[in-house]
């Protein structure tokens, strides 16, 4: 088991945006997390990404107690995300957006800096050679040296996963991967997830294209108002009355 | 493309000019006054250079830099004056001792952001400022101190003439720039601007940004403290307004007229800030006002002050020579970047 919540709970002041949900990721999967908004599925990747800091409850990745340590620790234990609003270093180019991303996996530090030690020449190299990596597999070799403004709202998003892929994380959560990008492009989307996937690492996402779920995930979990109603695979989910009545609006088919 | 060869080649040669300028300012200045106001100059364009990497590269505004300046002076001075400590002593002392506290400052006040960052930090320099000036045992209150001793001279190299302090700290100009063009430009420097880019983003990153926030700002406080240190035995006289806020503001006026986030920019500054302010002594306070309309116009129309300003219109002139190459030579630009942009993810 890669991740693991035990009565994860999170109240924004009198509002309880989770409540004591229990989930588990396996190794290896592709989960989805579905639900109507306002839900809390993106306050749940939040608190397991170490974004937000958790009311009560436990969070374990890899066996290790994660509750309550600081952000980038998480990333560092090899969780990885992206942000519904596509979140990149807007102010340098694509490369660069790269490199900076591998900084938690080098050691340099101020003196190797000022003196330009073997071990500053030897991270940059490493920086540089794993972003050239990340920009072949997410395609965007070509783009490189552009600034993150001029590069397409699609091509963006192909970033931010690269962003998320270059800390090599273990588990990488998407947060609505395919908002705002067109059919053609969301059939690319999920053939690049699934690249992922077979490289290795584990992915859960939140997504509201339903079709793209249904084919995608080999598990679903199911939230609204913040309580876990349902999870298991898309076939079963499916059929969930629960899932549909809340979830559809009430109707079997809608 | 020659012309973008050329112009570096102009780059190194500025960058000689400017050297060789700087070596035989003394013998070329018109009287000894220039030369100590370029010298003073040089003194505040280190602290304004630790300025530089805390509000340019790493986007927090700290308003306590002065307070770490006269921090570093007093330091140096009380050293060499009541401990009769020589100045090669003193400056690495007072350096370490300025670094120390502001990284004590640094893991209170960057518990906060924004706004409330700049306020607390603001705070802090006052408080510095208040000890200083209140202090009356220890550091002369508002008398000051007087008769800092001039650095030891070492072996048969002494600091007695004008011209000798002058390359002392110049010495140390060339040292605060070396080390802080070799910081920016390394993974340590991208990761500070990245959190000045987003803070968050760089945190899910798995970036440490308290740590990098307080390695710069340890930075920022060393070459201040370094600056105090330097004025204090060049003045020889200080008084508790060296760590006033209005010196702070002042550091801050020289870096948004040379250029925030650049090399050059706090040097250019300060040396012209510092010129700027000598030409109209005659105006006395009312230059300030002078001071206001300057600032009023970099900031809406030159953020980036004036090595930005050259920057971007560097930029824009190779543009226009690449484009006139390319449209020189052949077409097929606009399909390359059609393909490309229909090429799938794999």
């Amino acid at each position: 088991m890669l991740l693991k919540t035990e009565a994860l709970t999170k109240n924004f002041g009198g509002l309880t945006a989770l409540n004591k949900v229990n989930f588990e990721i396996e190794e290896g999967e592709i989960v989805a997390i579905i639900g109507p908004n306002g839900a809390g599925k993106s306050t749940f990747f939040n608190l397991i990404s170490g974004f937000y800091p958790s009311c009560s409850g436990r969070i374990s990745f890899m066996g290790k107690d994660m509750t309550g340590t600081p952000t980038h620790e998480f990333a560092c234990s090899g969780i990885g995300r992206t942000f519904q609003t596509t979140n990149l270093f807007t102010d340098s180019t694509v490369l660069d957006n790269l490199i900076i991303g591998y900084r938690s996996k080098t050691k340099m530090g101020m003196l190797d800096a000022i003196f330009n030690t073997k071990r500053a020449r030897r991270d940059e190299g490493a920086s540089r050679e794993k972003a050239g990596e990340i920009l072949e597999f997410i395609g965007l070799t070509e783009v490189k040296n552009q600034p993150v403004g001029n590069i397409s709202q699609e091509a963006a998003k192909r970033l931010a996963i690269g962003l998320a892929l270059v800390t090599e994380p273990r588990l990488l959560l998407l947060d609505e991967p395919a908002a705002g990008i067109n059919h053609g492009e969301t059939s690319e989307l999920v053939k690049l997830i699934e690249k992922i996937q077979h490289s290795g690492i584990t992915v859960c996402l939140i997504e509201h294209k339903m079709q793209m779920v249904m084919n995608l995930a080999h598990r679903i979990m199911v939230l609204n108002y913040g309580t876990k109603i349902a999870e298991g695979t898309p076939r079963e989910i499916n059929k969930n009355d629960r899932v549909i009545e809340a979830y559809l609006g009430g109707t079997k088919h809608a | 493309m020659d012309l973008i060869k050329k112009m570096y080649k102009t780059k190194y040669i500025a960058y000689l000019a400017v050297f060789a300028l700087a070596i035989a300012f003394p013998y070329i200045s018109p009287n000894r006054y220039y030369l100590t106001v370029v010298t003073l100059g040089f003194i505040y364009a280190i602290a304004v250079y630790g300025l530089n990497l805390i509000v340019g590269y790493l986007g927090q505004l700290s308003l306590a830099q002065a307070g770490f300046f006269g921090l570093g002076a007093y330091t140096s001075g009380l050293l060499s004056l009541k401990l009769g400590l020589s100045f090669w002593l003193s400056l690495p002392i007072a350096a370490v001792a300025t670094t120390t506290v502001a990284l004590l400052v640094g893991l209170i006040s960057f518990r906060t952001r924004g706004h409330y960052f700049v306020i607390l930090t603001l705070c802090i320099g006052v408080i510095i400022h208040l000890v200083i000036e209140k202090w009356d045992s220890l550091t002369g209150g508002v008398r000051g101190l007087i008769g800092v001793p001039i650095p030891s001279s070492i072996g048969p190299i002494e600091f007695k003439s004008l011209e000798s302090q002058y390359y002392l700290v110049l010495a140390f100009l060339i040292l605060t720039i070396f080390v802080m063009s070799r910081i920016v430009s390394s993974l340590v420097g991208r990761t500070f601007k990245s959190i000045r880019n987003s803070e968050e983003l760089a945190a899910t990153l798995g970036i440490n940004v308290m740590k990098s926030k307080l390695l710069a700002f340890g930075i920022a406080a060393f070459f201040t403290g370094i600056a105090g240190a330097l004025f204090s035995s060049y003045i020889r006289f200080l008084g508790p307004e060296i760590a006033a806020t209005h010196l702070t503001f002042e550091f801050l006026l020289f870096l948004l007229i040379g250029g925030q986030a650049t090399i050059a920019g706090p040097l250019v500054g300060t040396l012209l800030a510092s010129g700027i302010t000598e030409s109209l002594q005659f105006m006395q306070e009312y230059r300030m006002v002078v001071f206001g309309a300057l600032l009023i116009v970099i900031v809406k129309f030159f953020p980036g002050g004036l090595v930005g300003a050259t920057k971007s219109l560097k930029a824009k002139l190779e543009k226009r020579v690449n484009q006139r190459k390319k449209s020189g030579t052949n077409l097929p630009s606009k399909g390359e970047s059609h393909a490309a942009k229909n090429r799938g993810f794999n």
